[in-house]
């Protein structure tokens, strides 16, 4: 059987997720390679949205906010259990965005861009101004998902940390398998069409503005999945997971790594979230090396690093 | 029968009449030509017969259908599919992907089935992958067609247009200067391929500058000039028509 690149990026992904724990030095990495899982789906769903569909959204940390609170809230408020939390959160989100996105990507040009931006920020204002519901900017606690205490009684004893990283693991999977089965799917072909060329794809019988629509929604809910799986492996949230910069680093993330392929967005992912773990002098200027990031990378490496280096292979080859 | 009818079409840009009141109809397996000067309203009149521009006033009918204004992917949807002058290729998509976009009315299905890659989802876009490469046959890139569309020659790039157009099995096919740019065996093969489509029963509408051409595969022709329609007829009527001729030779000396 020939080896797809579908199948190489997935299997890529799996061992990369299995063996990477042989080399951690303590059991810290295993919270940083949760991170990077997390981060990784939210840029996925960016790939979808901008690398492929070719909009733009500056507030998709919105929708993390909003997976995020629900399984802060939804517990305690509704007691229901985290895992439906995160369906909860994930289905708010996409109804927020399809009614955000049905009217503005009706119009040409990058109105998303604008409008995002301003919902990501109601969301953030609401989040850190309704004291009563979330506790403000101090932050609030998120319930266990006790899933690990489940897996304790079947025989399997993971530490708290070495349960994340595997758990995160199989989503990122999971989510990186589903991009790339719209990818190559009539809808993720026509996506990529619209965003090549807007017009042609009309005249071929594409309904442009739905199609955006259907990019926006399922990027809304892996960004919001991503949103809960940081809450619930903090088990704390503040409002900063909704903030405008949160934004911005998902799509530098997915710039960095390559915003059309879902191998670089993962890459970019991994990358600015080892940063500032590893330099901690990042950490300090974290803004100025995202805003450095972009400039270069749209410089020198204007599709991202994945593909621009995947070229350079495949054009020796030739 | 009459297939396609454009009735009193025209539109004006800030007070300057583009197109003025042109009419004319297409039948199925007919292919009819639109010449005129540089300048003459050919490609505002095909924006607007494929929903590009908004008429300010008359018809276009399609199959008993008032379409007129209509969204080009609805008008998709009725069977009618255009080509553009200046090339709207997928560009980093593959000469194959390019063509498979032209069956997305037959092959999508629900987004997720897409996403879940079920087995519906498959076997359509394995039946359009099929129907894909055996049009590239027809238009001679089968052996293009992993290849990222934007490293094609510009001739290549026409054939692949209308590859993808035929893939949606339109009634109708407006064709805007497919030989346009090409050279002249190029053309050659352009030209068969339109005479073929038109064979197998689709009305094509053809805006095209190479007279030649124009007047071997046209069944019909319509002149215009400054927005209006001047003369129509059969080719040999056309060429010899004095008011197609004056136009002709004015354009020419304005530009000499």
């Amino acid at each position: 059987m020939r080896l797809t690149p579908k199948s190489v990026t997935l299997l890529a992904l799996v061992v990369l997720i299995a063996l990477s724990p042989i080399f951690f030095p303590s059991g810290f990495y295993y919270r940083i390679g949760a991170l990077i899982f997390v981060n990784a789906l939210a840029v996925t769903g960016i790939v979808i949205l901008t690398g492929w569909a070719g909009q733009i959204s500056l507030g998709h940390a919105g929708f993390a906010g909003i997976g995020a609170y629900a399984c802060a809230l939804a517990p305690v408020h509704w007691g229901i259990h985290p895992a439906l939390a995160v369906v909860l959160g994930a289905a708010i989100s996409a109804v927020l965005a399809w009614l955000v996105g049905r009217p503005i990507l009706r119009l040409k040009g990058y109105y998303l861009a604008v409008a995002s931006l301003g919902m990501g920020i109601l969301i953030s204002m609401v989040l850190n101004n309704e004291r009563e519901l979330t506790r403000g900017p101090d932050g609030i606690d998120v319930a266990e998902l006790g899933l690990r205490g489940v897996l304790k009684d079947a025989g399997l004893d993971l530490s708290n940390g070495q349960f994340w990283y595997f758990f995160c693991g199989i989503v990122l999977i999971l989510g990186a398998w589903l991009a790339l089965n719209l990818r190559d799917s009539a809808t993720g072909r026509a996506l990529r069409a619209l965003h090549g060329s807007e017009v042609a794809a009309k005249t071929v019988g594409m309904d442009v503005a739905r199609l955006k629509l259907q990019a926006f929604v399922i990027s809304a809910v892996y960004a919001s999945v991503a949103g809960s799986l940081l809450a619930l492996q903090n088990k704390f949230i503040t409002p900063d997971v909704a903030g405008f910069m949160h934004s911005v680093e998902m799509v530098t993330m997915a710039v960095l790594g390559g915003v059309g392929s879902v191998a670089g967005a993962i890459f970019g992912a991994a990358v600015l979230t080892l940063l500032p773990q590893v330099l901690t002098v990042f950490a300090e200027y974290e803004q100025l090396v995202l805003g450095a990031v972009m400039v270069l990378v749209m410089i020198f490496l204007r599709e991202g690093v994945v593909p621009s280096i995947l070229r350079k292979i495949r054009g020796r080859g030739e | 029968m009459t297939l396609l009818s454009i009735e009193g079409l025209g539109i004006s840009f800030g007070g300057l009449k583009a197109v003025n009141d042109v009419s004319f109809t297409v039948k199925p397996g007919e292919i009819v030509s639109v010449i005129g000067p540089n300048g003459a309203g050919k490609t505002t009149l095909f924006n607007m017969i494929s929903g590009v521009y908004r008429p300010g006033m008359g018809k276009v009918v399609l199959n008993g259908e008032d379409v007129t204004a209509m969204s080009p992917h609805l008008l998709a949807r009725r069977g009618m599919c255009r080509t553009f002058q200046n090339l709207q290729v997928f560009q980093s998509m593959t000469v194959l992907e390019n063509t498979i976009a032209g069956y997305h009315l037959q092959e999508s299905g629900h987004v997720l089935s897409d996403l879940l890659n079920l087995p519906a989802s498959r076997r359509r876009a394995k039946a359009a992958e099929a129907g894909a490469r055996e049009l590239l046959k027809r238009v001679g890139l089968e052996r293009a067609a992993e290849r990222e569309a934007g490293s094609l020659s510009y001739g290549s790039l026409k054939r692949l247009e209308i590859a993808r157009a035929m893939a949606l099995k339109p009634k109708v096919l407006l064709l805007d200067e497919p030989a346009a740019g090409c050279n002249a065996v190029e053309t050659e093969e352009i030209d068969h391929l339109i005479a073929e489509i038109a064979a197998s029963g689709v009305a094509i509408l053809l805006v095209e500058h190479d007279m030649k051409m124009v007047m071997r595969i046209s069944n019909h022709i319509v002149v215009l000039d400054h927005g209006e329609k001047i003369a129509e007829g059969d080719p040999a009527s056309v060429s010899r028509n004095p008011a197609v001729i004056a136009a002709y030779l004015g354009a020419e000396n304005a530009a000499g």
